[in-house]
């Protein structure tokens, strides 16, 4: 069995690098391979993963499960609850070559499912319903069985990582194959070795994806504050916990972006008390998205079906480079790793403390777009409509 | 000769004056409102009471040459683990007087401090430290009850909040002044504790006493009280301040009401509280309207009514065995905050068995009340304020690191304005002036020694915490909220960190 006991919470340095291509144009592989090796200094080969976006046309409307497994019987037991709860349309080992200096990889294979509904056969196309169905079908499968765990969970995209070096790690999974509009890697320096698959950045849930290099010290509080919303910290690192914060924010509580990138890193409330039409919202989020804030130091690249955004914690005490060049957009730890794949950017520039960098690919260009820069409506809270007495008057004819 | 009274044969403590030193000044006599110190006008010569002396250490202080000592009582009784001298002076006492053995502040049985057996945490390498004298450390806290989730709406191409928040309190240091009443301890401390709450940016609370007439100005950093005895209250009173405070039980004496002795009743005391001159002010010991939770919320509801919605309701209770499971119907009840007072909290008068054996320390209370509401969903709609045994920077660092919003202190700040902890507040004689309203004494403290004081200990805390967060590599008080990775246990058995929800120290 994997020990995952020791670590609760991982400490690296690393390397980030992300691509897109605004009019979803597909990228080699190879490209961020090369960005990504470019930066080997900022890693120990200890760990190492992309993710890609677009690489299952034909399959679009199927999520896509990436589980690896420590043995064939984790497998099979993947695939009784499967059988149970979803449609599953196709299945198949994720293509792999032998690496010299890998030793003793897991299994991988990939599942392309759809919810299946508790008494009935037909679908339902709420996709919030549907969404919100394979976040517990993924956290039951990485909490209870055995050895067993989903890596990625969206449509049209896929994660591939490991314990590497990232050239290593790219041959192993056979990243040149494949092309994506999006492209985020990482390179990983931990300070302990964990040894372990999962440890490996990206990290994910249903399509989104986020490399990370930092450390999270609220991660104690933002665990806690997630655990109220359901969502269980299974891999045992921090950057989980910024996975399933932006889940919430944006999916389920349906801010708008660049609103969800505030509340992970808001400006000081010195600054929030000198603003004047901004104040009452940014008060607002501050204290009711406390828990959810980030703190310490990071630097973050994170994707979904039809973005990519990188964002800086608030007193950057991490490395972000940005580029652009036509419709390509680049996002990096250092510059180097940029240049190493577009030598003469348009224009380059290290985005501010806490600013996010927002790309998305223009509307209607893939099937399943998201597009997240506006609001939408609040998911509704069980357990707020039972307290809600509290603060609404209830004997008050006023 | 009549009946022997064993209590005064054994003093606590033993009044050493230098005579070398003494110029028999008779300051001594002066300061001493127990009569330990006695001039003899026939001998002319300085004479002590032993017996009388209750090592509060005033006359020690003020004495202008240091020719006073105050110390244990050197004479001792045969040892013996188990009748220690602390028993065999209250069976004396009990024997002499029959009745209810009664004291002051806070648990003084050294049941194991939790506090003492956590560790914090520090950056190394991986993660930077923060330097709180150069960038920025924020200690600001809201309390009150709040939705789970804001929603926003675009408006002119700018991101707007769709409906505004409930109201909320402001802290500026979530450190807040304990329910002292006006009563148990001077006017003069109240007007410190009220300044000083107003410029440090949080908030005092009055205690069951009433609100003096001068401290009305302060009603944005004011919390009043609603306790059992209602003393004091009327509608004015309860929109003073910015939130009211239902008193359930407080840690010090759970299960009992509120004991102000008739001593201490003074015109202006009588007036605020609206009782008369001299009378002993006890409250019930429950609430005669509240004989279940849904009173509870009936309460609840009539205090917001009366206020218009706009004044929070706390429900303060002293941490009690199911403490965590009232915390969470108080919540459901409709409070804005739930206030957990530890068996360690102090008071001016409880009954000796009450203090020392009755409620949980408060590092358990929090991590339990904290763990049930986030098992049930509701803990970021709510805010727990914990107080009881709160001593130094640190131990609010690990109150809000097991789970609190905020924390209150009381023993704390009467330290700060002088106390000796004597634990003899009940008498109304309290000789450096705090724990009294005699007109004399209360000299002895002028409100802006009280506030100068006051405001210092906050102040140095609050840059405490602040190095402390930096250190952690946090620079928002919000993120130390509930982050159990910030703490360490050092000597506490499994149970005990279970409950905590904490790691050993050497465990990564």
């Amino acid at each position: 069995m994997w020990n995952r006991t020791l670590i609760s919470k991982e400490i690296s340095g690393c390397g980030i690098s992300g691509i897109i291509h605004k009019k979803g144009k597909l990228i080699s592989g190879e490209v961020i391979i090369k960005s990504i090796c470019c930066q080997e200094e900022r890693g120990n080969g200890l760990g190492a993963g992309f993710a890609a976006y677009g690489i299952y046309p034909g399959m679009e409307n199927f999520y896509t499960l990436h589980v690896m497994a420590e043995n064939s019987y984790a497998l099979e037991l993947v695939e009784e609850l499967l059988a149970h709860q979803t449609f599953l349309n196709y299945q198949e080992p994720i293509p792999t070559r032998k690496v010299k200096t890998i030793k003793n990889p897991p299994l991988f294979k990939r599942y392309f499912v759809r919810p299946k509904f508790e008494g009935e056969l037909t679908e339902i196309c709420d996709e919030l319903a549907e969404d919100n169905y394979i976040v517990k079908l993924v956290m039951e499968i990485n909490t209870k069985i055995e050895g067993a765990y989903v890596i990625s969970s969206g449509k049209n995209m896929g994660v591939f990582k490991g314990v590497g070096f990232p050239d290593e790690i790219a041959e192993f999974f056979r990243i040149e194959e494949y092309k994506a509009f999006i492209w985020t890697g990482h390179n990983r320096f931990p300070t302990n070795t964990p040894g372990w698959w999962g440890g490996a950045h990206p990290f994910t849930i249903l399509d989104w994806s986020i490399v990370h290099n930092g450390e999270i010290s609220s991660y104690g509080t933002n665990k806690r504050y997630l655990e109220l919303f359901g969502y269980k910290c299974t891999l045992l690192t921090d950057t989980e916990v910024v996975a399933y914060i932006l889940d919430l924010l944006i999916r389920r509580h349906g801010l708008p972006l660049k609103v969800a990138c505030l509340a992970l890193a808001p400006p000081f409330w010195m600054e929030i008390d000198e603003m004047s039409e901004e104040r009452e919202l940014l008060t607002a989020i501050r204290i009711i998205y406390g828990s959810a804030m980030l703190n310490g130091p990071f630097a973050i690249l994170f994707a979904y079906n039809g973005g990519l955004v990188g964002l800086n914690d608030r007193v950057k005490l991490r490395p972000l480079v940005a580029a652009e060049k036509g419709d390509l957009v680049y996002m990096a730890s250092e510059e180097a790793a940029i240049r190493a794949i577009c030598p003469d950017p348009d224009k380059v520039w290290a985005p501010k403390a806490g600013e996010p960098v927002i790309v998305e690919l223009e509307p209607n260009t893939i099937p399943n777009q998201r597009s997240y820069l506006k609001g939408r409506p609040r998911e509704e809270d069980e357990n707020e409509l039972r307290v809600k007495c509290a603060y609404t008057p209830l004997f008050a004819s006023k | 000769m009549g009946t022997p009274q064993f209590s005064t044969f054994y003093p606590d403590f033993y009044i050493e004056r230098l005579e070398n030193r003494c110029i028999k000044c008779k300051r001594c006599v002066k300061e001493c409102t127990y009569e330990a110190h006695l001039w003899d006008e026939k001998k002319k010569i300085l004479k002590e009471d032993h017996t009388k002396c209750i090592g509060c250490h005033r006359c020690e202080a003020m004495c202008p040459t240091k020719a006073i000592i105050i110390k244990p009582h050197p004479s001792q009784f045969r040892e013996h683990a188990n009748w220690t001298p602390w028993f065999i002076k209250n069976i004396y006492k009990q024997a002499d007087q029959g009745g209810v053995l009664l004291t002051s502040t806070g648990c003084a049985v050294p049941i194991k401090n939790y506090f003492d057996h956590l560790v914090l945490d520090a950056c190394q390498v991986t993660n930077p430290p923060i330097d709180p004298l150069r960038e920025p450390m924020e200690l600001r806290t809201y309390i009150g009850s709040k939705p789970s989730g804001i929603e926003v709406e675009e408006v002119n191409g700018k991101f707007r909040l769709k409906k505004p928040l409930p109201p909320l309190i402001k802290l500026e240091i979530p450190v807040m002044f304990a329910a002292m009443s006006f009563g148990a301890i001077s006017l003069h401390v109240h007007q410190g504790l009220a300044r000083a709450a107003r410029d440090l940016g949080t908030l005092y609370n009055t205690g069951e006493g009433g609100l003096h007439a001068s401290l009305y100005e302060y009603g944005s950093n004011t919390i009043v009280q609603c306790a059992s005895g209602r003393f004091g209250l009327h509608v004015d009173y309860l929109n003073a301040g910015v939130a009211i405070e239902i008193k359930i039980g407080q840690g010090a004496k759970p299960g009992i009401g509120g004991h102000l002795p008739g001593e201490k009743v003074t015109e202006e005391i009588s007036k605020t509280r609206m009782i008369p001159v001299g009378s002993d002010a006890l409250s019930p010991a429950p609430h005669h309207d509240i004989y279940s939770i849904e009173d509870l919320r009936g309460l609840i509801f009539a205090l917001k009514e009366a206020t218009e919605y706009k004044k929070l309701v706390f429900v303060k209770i002293a941490a009690v065995h199911n403490v965590a499971a009232i915390a969470s119907g108080i919540v459901r009840a409709g409070a804005d905050a739930v206030v957990i007072d530890g068996l360690k909290g102090g008071t001016g008068a409880a009954p000796t068995m009450f203090r020392d054996y009755i409620g949980i320390p408060i590092e358990l209370a929090i991590s339990a009340v904290d763990k049930r509401l986030r098992e049930e969903g509701l803990r970021h709609m709510t805010s727990i304020i914990a107080s009881g045994g709160i001593r130094c920077s640190a131990d609010v660092v690990k109150a809000i690191a097991l789970g609190a919003d905020a924390v209150y202190i009381g023993t704390a700040a009467l330290i700060a304005v002088g106390c000796s902890m004597c634990q003899r507040c009940y008498t109304g004689k309290c000789p450096w002036g705090i724990a009294t309203n005699n007109p004399e004494l209360i000299k002895r403290l002028p409100p802006e020694v009280a506030y100068e004081k006051i405001y210092n200990l906050v102040h140095a805390w609050g840059h405490e915490i602040k190095e402390m967060l930096g250190a952690m590599g946090l620079n928002s008080i919000e993120s130390l909220r509930g982050n159990r990775d910030k703490l360490r246990a050092v000597g506490l058995t499994k149970e005990e960190m279970e409950i905590l929800e904490v790691k050993h120290a050497g465990e990564v």
